[in-house]
């Protein structure tokens, strides 16, 4: 069984520079997701003739809010990936 | 509904588990003998181990449970899909980087980095074991559904069949081949699901036609009307008419009219019409009936308008001897049996209709939007009769376009006063979103890449692949549930079921794919058990000295036990939804794992008597609560919901907040003890 013929995955070092730079762009966009997606849960939970209103291109607003959760959780991750490149202090890209 | 396999279907199918299972084989063996895990995790590229969490992640939960929720429900079983893809989010931002840093291959390494503990072993590993087993149910259920429509075998054959190749796979799956074949599931699972969408489209929506069942009535020959006084059926809104040829019971709901969907555009009434009807099952007996569209269009305001209408249902009767009759007949294909009959149809389409011909993404929702769907409804009240009999009565039920693409319909207590029923749908989305960065088997994957940059990278990739996933599942749920071709007994088998509309080529690829994803997720589930069982119990806990072989011929014994105990819970759990399913696993995770995750990794004042026990409060509330609640009792247990313990159902907004105070405040305790 291959599964238990594995060392432990290597310690990486890196900048704590950088780590704390990541750490808070990720505190950042986490929270600001967080915020749409409780929002979504308490409109489905309490204002459900909100989510039955007919929006953009005749699609009701649950439809189009489910997509937009969906589509922005592609974008931010996209964003924070695009964020962590450079380094904090010379602005050169590290991966 | 009885299904046979066709020669076409056997083929590919048996096609892509061989070529699955030999690629799994080979790279399997090539990893015993070149590398260790470490070596090849490190090789492994950002894209591939994106696509594969993508293989990892999308398994019959995602396919076959969302797809059919959305196909008996509408909007609800999309929820599923929100809160699925949003706890990547969580897992990206928040988990990742940190685990990554702590460098450990198993859960419970990562939560020991600290402090070598063999209590925090013992408890991680337990978790380990119970969230494994809950997310390996719904993976045999799932396995069971897709098997029976393509190969004609019974549910309890094809859960025994999956747990069988599982254990065979287990025996060589590594991390480097579970990746490969991850990858490619992956990609083919995303193109042919989009390529189902794309069909759909291009079918457009249709009307049902008028000769097919259900079909409705007005008044029934009374010479035909069989009595309800003095037998199980009394007080129940149903009348019962027996076929004078085919012998079978057919079953009426009554309702009241006008209590749906219906287009602007009225007509003078539909007219009493008979029809002979080539589905069997289906009368042309009673004195009054009319194809459901035409009493639909129908003008409820006519002074002749009825008051009441009766639905033609199905039944599923189980005789004290263990037979099964479909629609009081003998359930089969043969002489003098019968079978239920596919259901899923709209039955009006805006501006009166009968077909809109090709769509594009935004006009199908909205033509959905303004169609009234015919969907059905498994009456919870069984009919037991004195001879030991149980009926089960599924009948359809009209239901407008705007309350199915809107939120309710599944969890329909959103639509209720009440906030226990408010407070169970958040707590299952709160599980959602914590649960996917809880998972073992998901965190593994970011150890198989060779850098944080890395572990970013194939992330995000993991997020496209599955975000473009969810969205096709509203399409490939909504064509199914218009599709005229899903069993009504089992809304797990809605995606297979609307591949097989179009054709035996593209139902046998898409079945394939989705069995061997069960393959990978159900062979990868039970590695991480068995891991657990020898890594973090027998060497961390019990501190065994065991060697490389030892470890893997109890590996292996650990492994086929896991596997055993999967399958038996795979037969009990058949007819429950596989997402429903895994929402639970999601809670147990989030509530056992999350808290000591999260405060282990940002919180400095976590003790290991904290982490332990934020574990074990978490788990086992999480667990007895599920044990106790109203869906357990009904579906499970087969008990009163009302004789539930717990108010609701899910039990993330109680238990993941309690695992965190848990370890909160024994850390607190403990680290005054340690001052002191």
């Amino acid at each position: 069984m291959a599964g238990f013929n594995h060392a432990p995955a290597q310690h990486e070092s890196e900048d704590a520079a950088i780590i704390a730079r990541n750490a808070r762009v990720g505190w950042w966009l986490f929270l600001a997701y967080l915020a749409v997606y409780v929002a979504y849960c308490m409109l489905v939970a309490f204002r459900i003739d909100v989510m039955r209103a007919i929006g953009w291109g005749g699609v009701n607003v649950a439809i189009l809010y489910g997509f937009g959760l969906i589509v922005s959780a592609f974008v931010i991750a996209l964003f924070y990936a695009w964020l962590c490149r450079a380094k904090p202090s010379d602005g050169k890209e590290r991966s | 509904m009885i299904y046979t396999p066709s020669a076409t279907a056997i083929a590919v199918f048996a096609l892509f588990v061989a070529v699955t299972l030999g690629l799994s084989f080979y790279l399997g063996r090539r990893t015993r003998s070149a590398h260790s895990y470490f070596a090849a995790g490190g090789q492994i590229h950002w894209f591939v181990n994106g696509v594969a969490f993508a293989g990892d992640y999308l398994s019959a939960a995602s396919f076959l449970g969302i797809c059919g929720m959305i196909a008996f429900s509408g909007y609800d079983g999309f929820l599923y899909s929100i809160g699925y893809l949003a706890g990547w989010i969580v897992a990206l931002l928040v988990v990742a980087e940190p685990l990554k840093r702590l460098g450990k291959y198993t859960f419970a390494d990562a939560l020991d980095a600290k402090f070598q503990s063999p209590g925090i072993k013992l408890a991680a590993g337990i978790s380990t074991l119970v969230v494994s087993l809950f997310y390996l149910i719904p993976q045999m259920v799932g396995a069971g559904a897709l098997v029976k429509p393509l190969l004609g075998f019974s549910h309890v054959v094809g859960v025994c069949l999956v747990g069988a190749i599982v254990m065979l796979i287990v025996v060589t799956a590594g991390m480097v081949s579970t990746t490969y074949v991850q990858f490619l599931k992956g990609s083919l699972l995303v193109v042919f699901s989009a390529v189902l969408t794309v069909l759909i489209l291009n079918r457009g929506l249709q009307t049902q036609d008028a000769s097919q069942p259900p079909r409705v009535a007005q008044s029934f020959d009374s010479a035909l009307v069989l009595p309800n006084e003095g037998t199980a059926w009394e007080g129940r809104p149903y009348v019962r008419t027996r076929d004078p040829e085919t012998n079978a019971v057919i079953v009426w709901r009554e309702s009241e009219w006008g209590g749906w969907g219906r287009s602007q555009q009225a007509q003078p009434p539909a007219e009493a019409q008979t029809r002979p009807n080539a589905q069997e099952g289906s009368s042309s007996s009673t004195s009054a009936q009319g194809s459901l569209g035409a009493a639909l269009r129908s003008d409820p305001s006519h002074p002749n308008a009825l008051a009441t209408i009766y639905y033609q249902s199905q039944t599923i009767t189980t005789t004290a001897d263990g037979k099964k009759l479909a629609n009081g007949l003998p359930q089969g294909l043969g002489e003098g049996e019968t079978d239920l009959f596919p259901v899923g149809t709209i039955v009006e389409l805006a501006g009166d209709r009968d077909a809109t011909g090709p769509l594009g993404p935004f006009s199908f929702l909205r033509e959905m939007q303004q169609s009234t769907v015919l969907l059905w409804v498994e009456d919870k009240e069984k009919i037991r009769g004195v001879d030991g009999a149980v009926t089960t009565i599924y009948y359809p039920n009209p239901t407008s376009g705007a309350d199915v693409m809107t939120p309710g319909q599944y969890f329909s207590g959103l639509r209720q006063e009440g906030v226990w029923y408010k407070l169970n749908f958040l707590s299952l989305m709160l599980a959602l979103f914590l649960g996917t960065a809880s998972l073992p088997h998901i965190l593994i994957r970011y150890y198989t890449v060779k850098d944080q940059a890395a572990a970013r990278k194939s992330t995000v990739v993991g997020i496209g692949s599955i975000g473009f996933f969810y969205v096709l599942t509203l399409y490939i749920g909504l064509g199914a549930m218009t599709s005229g071709a899903l069993d009504v007994t089992n809304s797990n088998m809605a995606a297979p079921l609307l591949a097989r509309s179009f054709g035996e080529l593209l139902f046998a690829i898409i079945s394939a794919i989705a069995f061997t994803t069960v393959l990978g997720t159900v062979a990868g589930l039970i590695v991480a058990a068995s891991g657990a069982v020898v890594h973090d119990l027998l060497s961390g806990f019990l501190r065994l000295e065991l060697n490389d072989h030892t470890k893997v011929r109890i590996g292996r014994i650990a492994a086929v036990c896991v596997g055993l105990v999967a399958i038996v819970l795979g037969i009990l759990f058949e007819k429950m939804n596989v997402s429903f399913l895994v929402g639970w696993a999601f809670s147990v995770a989030a509530g056992a794992n999350m808290p000591s995750l999260a405060m282990l990794l940002f919180w400095k004042g976590t003790t290991r008597q904290g982490i332990i026990a934020g574990i074990l409060v978490g788990m086992i509330s999480s667990l007895g609560w599920i044990l106790l609640s109203a869906d357990t009792f009904k579906d499970v247990y087969g008990l009163s919901p009302d004789a539930a313990w717990v108010p609701f159902s899910q039990p993330g907004i109680v238990t993941i907040p309690l695992g965190f105070a848990t370890v909160w405040l024994v850390s607190l305790m403990t680290n005054e003890k340690h001052d002191s």
